[in-house]
């Protein structure tokens, strides 16, 4: 690797971690202002115009606030809890392709961190990883309603993986590829995922919203039941990591779902406008972002108008719905496979 | 009188606080958890000891008097008048309801009860209706939060402020009124107060059905509820359960037309029943469906109210609803039982008085929460957690009530 290819790196990596920071959170900023939308309210309003110094707010208020460690909790779990859900929500970015290539003066700056060929296996390892930070948090916390929420957590996300690793192996099969890049490339065009494979799309954004926490699935911190469910014990910025942290998955969600099925940075037209290619690359990131965006919003316009599952119903939607729909997906997908190619007859 | 020496006995709290539970009695599974007194679904301090088995609740143990604040003594030693302020207090979210069954009450121990004008009492029920679909609010929107739903929350609060707002004109307060007293009312209905209740029922008609298909319709919200929590008849029979939760259960009881108290026997309106539609007879989402219902039947009694006050008994320069109210209230010695229907349930007031004094030897209010909440230990066993809250939350009790 040569040092420009360095330089270049790192500055996508801050640009990449600034941009999923900033997104994340005016993502909460948004969540307020869109909630208010549906509740016939105003939302934040006053800290700047039109209250868009509130995220700002938010985190100077956490910042501040007492930090407490329960005297019964084990100390050095209590502070690893949030660091692994805020770390592992930031790594996930690092193969997401966020547009084409760029060539200036015979340089190629390729948008994405790296291209690793199992991109997509990489994305659940991290994702997965992120249930221990609920699980242990919940643990360390030595409550009774932290306990059951870090339960819930843990066999919530173990159980939708499952359905959600089952949903994309349609897609691998028509790839052939678990490079994200490469399943991003194949869709050029209007030639997206979605429309080979809706019924994947169903089952893999039922799925992140489960992997996400957020509503109807958010029964590991569900506040009626729970109290804060696995972030009961927690204030301070360590309590602000982990809402932190679900509004950062909620993006690299929004943004794996956009790549596998909404075709990433691809656009429409996008060969026939005539624009020079470093134009076309940074509309694509632009179309990117606002399919990114459109996902967070349906992320939220479900969480602010549908009531919350009970724990046995949600077990049952993952293991008697959500699996089997997705393992006669792949043999019809299989099946169609066969076919097409003339090998199965 | 004898006064009762308590002496303290270690012993005694063995059986009583903090646990009747103990460890060495639960099985290796079973764990307590405190549900409350701090906690956002217990709607208010009520304190549950839950013993459960992972997910599964084995045992509900309710703990009440967080908030016990000595109505019944206070009303022992208070002028009937001055009774109204701490009635009010009692289930502070439908103040009016209590109010009226209260004046209603001692009016009747003064036998002034049928000189009471008609205005008079169209203005109590118009109020006290309206004063109904705010507590019916408060109770089908925070069900929807406790089930998860957070924006038919606030949609339900918003008409809410409506209703408020028209209580806040009519007598200055948001809350807790003190405007139906006894022999009359403290003011009458402030000019153009029938226009404006008019147009807020014009407006509240569309916007109750689409919260309607919000919450009650929703899918996820009738799995949530339906079969959840069934109360059978005997059962609810056998406890004293009124209110929207008996008639869930499928009774047609409903003191307005039983009693046929006030002005309601010349007002059509019907009695709504939990027929089961979505699991059985008497579970969670029959006891929203009837709130939701009775909802419907509070506009209708509204929209009646508002005909009969602006047609037959016009407002006029001479009308003054202060002119029965008596200088001394002063019973003569008897027991007496008053019962009105609450949002919540059959609220009654048992009043004894010597006749001698004008405050009561004795007050007693037998509070609808208090006997509806009693039921909850025995329909909440071998269910979920997030049962449990269902179920608490279809209750619709305000602890100032159980506790008084």
């Amino acid at each position: 690797m040569d040092f420009i290819t360095l330089i270049d790196k790192s500055v996508l990596i801050v640009i990449i971690f600034a941009v999923s920071l900033v997104t994340a959170m005016y993502s909460t900023y948004g969540e307020r202002k869109i909630a208010a939308f549906f509740q016939d309210r105003l939302g934040p309003t006053n800290a700047g115009p039109w209250g868009l110094l509130q995220p700002l707010a938010d985190g100077g208020k956490l910042f501040m606030k007492e930090e407490i460690i329960p005297d019964q909790a084990n100390k050095a779990l209590f502070i690893l809890g949030p660091s692994i859900a805020m770390l592992t929500a930031c790594m996930t970015s690092a193969v997401i392709p966020w547009g084409k290539d760029l060539y200036f003066f015979d340089h190629n700056i390729v948008l994405q961190v790296a291209d690793v060929n199992i991109g997509l296996l990489y994305v659940f390892g991290v994702v997965s990883l992120g249930v221990y930070g609920a699980l242990i948090g919940g643990w360390a916390s030595n409550n009774k309603f932290s306990l059951m929420g870090a339960i819930r957590a843990a066999s919530q996300n173990i159980s939708y993986e499952l359905a959600m690793g089952l949903s994309i192996i349609s897609i691998i099969m028509l790839t052939g590829s678990l490079s994200l890049r490469d399943i991003v490339e194949q869709q050029a065009g209007f030639n997206w995922n979605i429309w080979y494979q809706p019924l994947a799309f169903l089952i893999f954004f039922v799925c992140a919203l489960a992997e996400t926490n957020r509503a109807p699935f958010d029964l590991p911190e569900c506040e009626t039941e729970l109290v804060g469910g696995y972030h009961t014990e927690y204030s301070s910025m360590k309590l602000g990591f982990y809402l932190f942290a679900e509004y950062i998955n909620m993006f690299i969600s929004a943004a794996v779902i956009s790549a596998l099925f909404f075709g990433g940075y691809n656009f429409p037209f996008m060969n026939s406008i005539g624009l020079s290619s470093n134009a076309i690359a940074l509309l694509g990131v632009g179309f990117f972002f606002i399919k990114i965006l459109f996902f967070i919003f349906l992320f939220m316009w479900v969480r602010w108008t549908i009531p919350r599952f009970r724990y046995d119903q949600l077990m049952k939607l993952g293991w008697e719905i959500l699996i089997p729909l997705s393992i006669v997906n792949i043999i019809i997908t299989g099946l169609v496979i066969l076919i097409k190619e003339g090998s199965l007859f | 009188m004898n006064t009762i020496q308590y002496k303290f006995n270690p012993s005694y709290l063995e059986d009583s606080e903090p646990l009747k539970t103990k460890l060495s009695g639960l099985k290796s599974q079973e764990m307590i958890i405190n549900l409350g007194p701090q906690h956002p679904s217990t709607h208010g301090v009520l304190r549950l000891e839950v013993v459960t088995d992972g997910e599964i609740v084995k045992d509900v143990i309710p703990h009440l008097g967080y908030l016990h604040r000595c109505f019944e003594k206070h009303a022992e030693t208070l002028p009937f008048n001055q009774i109204i302020p701490y009635v009010d207090r009692m289930d502070y979210v439908a103040a009016m309801n209590s109010e009226h069954a209260f004046a209603m009450g001692v009016e009747k121990m003064l036998g002034i009860s049928e000189q009471i004008p008609k205005r008079v009492e169209y203005i109590r029920v118009l109020v006290a209706e309206l004063n109904r679909l705010a507590s019916h609010f408060v109770a089908i929107g925070s069900y929807g939060v406790d089930i998860g739903a957070f924006t038919p929350f606030l949609w339900m609060m918003r008409d809410r402020e409506h209703i408020q707002r028209l209580l806040e004109w009519v007598c200055g307060a948001r809350m807790l009124y003190n405007y139906i007293w006894i022999g009359g009312l403290f003011y009458d209905l402030p000019l153009g107060f029938e226009e404006q209740c008019e147009q807020f029922s014009t407006y509240l008609k569309p916007k109750l059905k689409e919260s309607e298909n919000l919450l009650i319709n929703n899918k996820i919200f009738i799995n949530r509820t339906a079969n959840v929590g069934v109360l059978p008849l005997d059962l609810a029979i056998n406890y004293g359960v009124t209110g929207p939760m008996i008639r869930a259960s499928g009774l047609k009881y409903d003191i307005r037309k039983t009693d046929a108290y006030s002005v309601y026997p010349e007002i059509d309106f019907s009695i709504p029943i939990g027929k089961g539609e979505m699991g059985k007879t008497g579970d969670c989402w029959d006891r929203t469906y009837v709130r939701m219902q009775e909802c419907f039947e509070s506009i209708k009694i509204i929209d009646k109210c508002i005909e009969m006050l602006k047609k037959e008994h016009k407002r006029n320069k001479d009308f003054d609803p202060q002119a029965l109210v008596p200088k001394k209230i002063r019973p003569q010695a008897m027991d007496f039982y008053i019962r009105a229907e609450n949002p919540k349930g059959e609220l009654g007031f048992f009043f004894r008085t010597d006749g001698k004094s004008d405050i009561p030897v004795r007050c007693k209010a037998r509070s609808c929460c208090f006997s509806n909440l009693s039921v909850l230990s025995t329909i909440s066993k071998d269910i979920y957690i997030a049962d449990l809250i269902a179920i608490i939350g279809s209750f619709d009790f305000v602890m100032g009530e159980v506790d008084r």
